[in-house]
């Protein structure tokens, strides 16, 4: 009897325990530069990680550190994670770079995801979106939509994700009116409403009757709205904000990638790798068309389809600034290329700060 | 011309809450106390005037939230310096760090509301004066605020005897002390009239500059306020000067970037910046008016004998 019941306590605690390995949920941990619910950037991290926790349900545990500055603040955020015992962690800031790279060594048996790097190894993937893409068609848009033929662009850093968004429109907004002049004024801050709100201002007294913004903060698209003007939304839909004046948004949309990621962890299928996605894998996605007219709309709604199908805005023939060929008809930009893109094309009015 | 007259209105925009925090800042300094927490009161009375704006529906309930926050979160200040005599610029400094994290927390579900503007005020008659009405008389409440302020605390501090017994304070908070003045209560009103005008210039940023609540919003403003008041000479007159020189620079190097001058963006955004240290550098060479005018006892604990 007693050795029954001790075989039956064993196997039970086998089950137990075989059932538990199953069921043990993925932790999946975060790191953000900014705060959870900067209305921006990390706040579009953030509402992948729900989006992660709600279709993956009692499989995975997700946290999240929030304003990690970058450096040795990362350093210290990332292994104490590690040590913690998460499975995956998103890393998603560039400037988490080598803060990531040294941890990833330091933790084999721990996967790392880095958002917008370019250095992987065995356990360190990298990811990124195309969001030049969603510029393609926001220059389109406002070639189509505007009466002046200039349209204002706010900007950040001139480093080479700005560059690219800035070409992009451009070769968009030549595709509808070779003419198309924007003004581009550099902000020198990712996030500082005051100051975006100035530069908007600035812009429409010089005439501009279109804004697009690299930054983050709605405050352009305010102006905007209160002057009758248009704009675009930056990484989340802000029209909200402006509803008169919103055209449409990029949105990010990392959850999908989160998802497959974690997935591809729980089966053992997990491989480091260098994605870098676009409008057809929904990495990011457009706000509705919306004040405009129904032509317009069309017209958007046919390039994004275009793109998804296949189109690479960075198709030649393309001139650069200087005059000099960067791509011959028919021909595509190579990733490297594009991933330090430090140059403009032909029609931008503006000296590149270098 | 049209251009420069269609800047003027935002350069206004853009110096007011300097104006405004520097203004507060410098009756602190002339009572001998030096608050380094006006970036942290700023952004305090941003979020509450924000907050008060969305309960109440007004944007004029939203500013005089902002304006009782600030004055209430100086006094943490007050509390800290004055009765307990710590090191000013440390309490000072964790003033802004701890205004910097309250408000966020207090902000968190107002992220992504759009905010109540605040509407301009044209005056009666004046606003209809051509090309003078709508550059200076056509504005929002705040605005007006922040010109007369400057004007009564000019008179306050030079023309009433309440304004020479502060400064006096300012200079010699013993002799004062032996002569019977309270210094200490007279530094407790002064640093919560300082948070009053911060929270108040945090108000115009949340309800008039961007109708909008977001952290850290401010982005250093309050550390320009500061500088504006060494580089004012803690003269409230030149503290004006100062905050239209540094908002015109602001706006003016954008507009040079849109006209395509070709100059290197980095070498206009550091303007401001720039203009501010060239004319500091050119009042200073004038030692004795700096002298004069500098509070000497800026920064000193007071502890009274009894």
């Amino acid at each position: 009897m007693k050795k029954l019941l001790l075989a039956l306590t064993a196997s039970l605690g086998m089950i137990a325990a075989a059932q538990a390995q199953d069921k043990d949920p993925t932790l999946a941990c975060f790191v953000y530069v900014g705060s959870h619910n900067d209305g921006g950037y990390s706040e579009g991290h953030d509402k992948a990680r729900l989006f992660l926790q709600k279709e993956m349900g009692d499989e995975v545990k997700t946290k999240y550190v929030e304003n990690v500055s970058e450096g040795p603040d990362a350093t210290r955020v990332l292994q104490q994670l590690a040590r913690s015992g998460c499975n995956i962690i998103f890393a998603t800031s560039f400037g988490f770079m080598d803060s990531v790279v040294k941890v990833a060594k330091q933790f084999p048996d721990v996967k790392f995801e880095h958002a917008t790097g370019y250095k992987t190894a065995d356990n360190l993937a990298t990811y990124n979106a195309r969001f030049y893409e969603g510029r393609y068609i926001l220059g389109k848009i406002a070639a189509k939509k505007s009466k002046t033929g200039t349209a204002g662009y706010i900007v950040s850093f001139p480093i080479p994700e700005v560059v690219r968004g800035i070409d992009s429109f451009m070769l968009g907004a030549q595709s509808v009116n070779p003419d198309f002049k924007i003004k581009i004024v550099w902000v020198n801050t990712w996030f500082d409403p005051g100051k975006e709100a100035d530069a908007a201002k600035a812009l429409f007294d010089q005439g501009v009757d279109i804004i697009v913004q690299h930054t983050d903060s709605p405050a352009p698209l305010q102006i905007a709205e209160k002057r009758g003007k248009f704009g675009f939304g930056q990484a989340s839909d802000m029209s909200k904000f402006a509803p008169d004046a919103q055209l449409t948004a990029i949105v990010d949309h990392w959850g999908p990638y989160y998802v497959q990621r974690v997935k591809a962890l729980r089966d053992g299928t997990w491989k480091s790798q260098s994605s870098w996605e676009g409008l057809k894998d929904k990495i990011l996605i457009m706000a509705p068309y919306e004040n405009m007219s129904a032509d317009t709309k069309k017209m958007a709604e046919e390039t994004e389809q275009k793109i998804k199908d296949g189109f690479d805005p960075f198709t030649g023939p393309i001139t650069k600034q200087d005059g000099s060929v960067w791509l011959k008809k028919g021909e595509t930009a190579k990733d490297e290329t594009l991933l330090g893109l430090n140059f403009y094309v032909k029609g931008v009015d503006d000296k590149l700060p270098q | 011309m049209n251009l420069f007259l269609a800047m003027l209105p935002t350069i206004m925009t853009a110096a007011t809450p300097l104006l405004l925090a520097a203004v507060g800042e410098l009756v602190v300094e002339r009572s001998g106390v030096l608050n380094l927490g006006v970036e942290g009161m700023m952004i305090i009375g941003a979020v509450t005037a924000f907050a008060g704006a969305q309960a109440t529906g007004s944007p004029y309930a939203g500013m005089v939230c902002g304006i009782l926050a600030g004055a209430a979160f100086s006094l943490l200040f007050g509390f800290l310096t004055l009765t307990l005599v710590a090191n000013q610029v440390a309490t000072g400094l964790s003033l802004t760090i701890l205004g910097l994290g309250l408000s966020g927390m207090i902000g968190d579900s107002f992220v992504g509301t759009p905010g109540i503007q605040m509407g301009a005020l044209p005056i009666p008659g004046l606003a209809e004066i051509p090309v003078v009405g709508p550059i200076l008389f056509s504005h929002d409440l705040i605005f007006y605020l922040s010109i007369l302020l400057v004007i009564a605390v000019h008179w306050f501090l030079f023309r009433t005897r309440t304004g020479l017994e502060l400064r006096s304070i300012g200079d010699n908070h013993d002799s004062a002390h032996a002569l019977g003045m309270g210094v200490i209560r007279v530094r407790y009103l002064a640093v919560m009239f300082g948070g009053a005008c911060a929270g108040l210039a945090g108000a115009q940023l949340s309800l008039v500059y961007t109708p909008q609540w977001t952290e850290n919003m401010t982005a250093g403003r309050g550390w320009i306020a500061l500088a504006l008041v060494v580089f004012a000479s803690w003269r409230p007159v030149w503290v004006l000067v100062g905050a239209y020189l540094f908002g015109a620079v602001s706006i003016g190097q954008f507009n040079a970037q849109a006209f395509g001058f070709g100059i290197p963006s980095q070498f206009l955004s550091s303007m401001p910046y720039l203009a501010t240290v060239v004319v500091l550098v050119l009042i200073s060479r004038n030692r004795r008016l700096t002298l004069m005018n500098t509070p000497a006892c800026l920064g000193k604990p007071f502890v009274p004998d009894r």
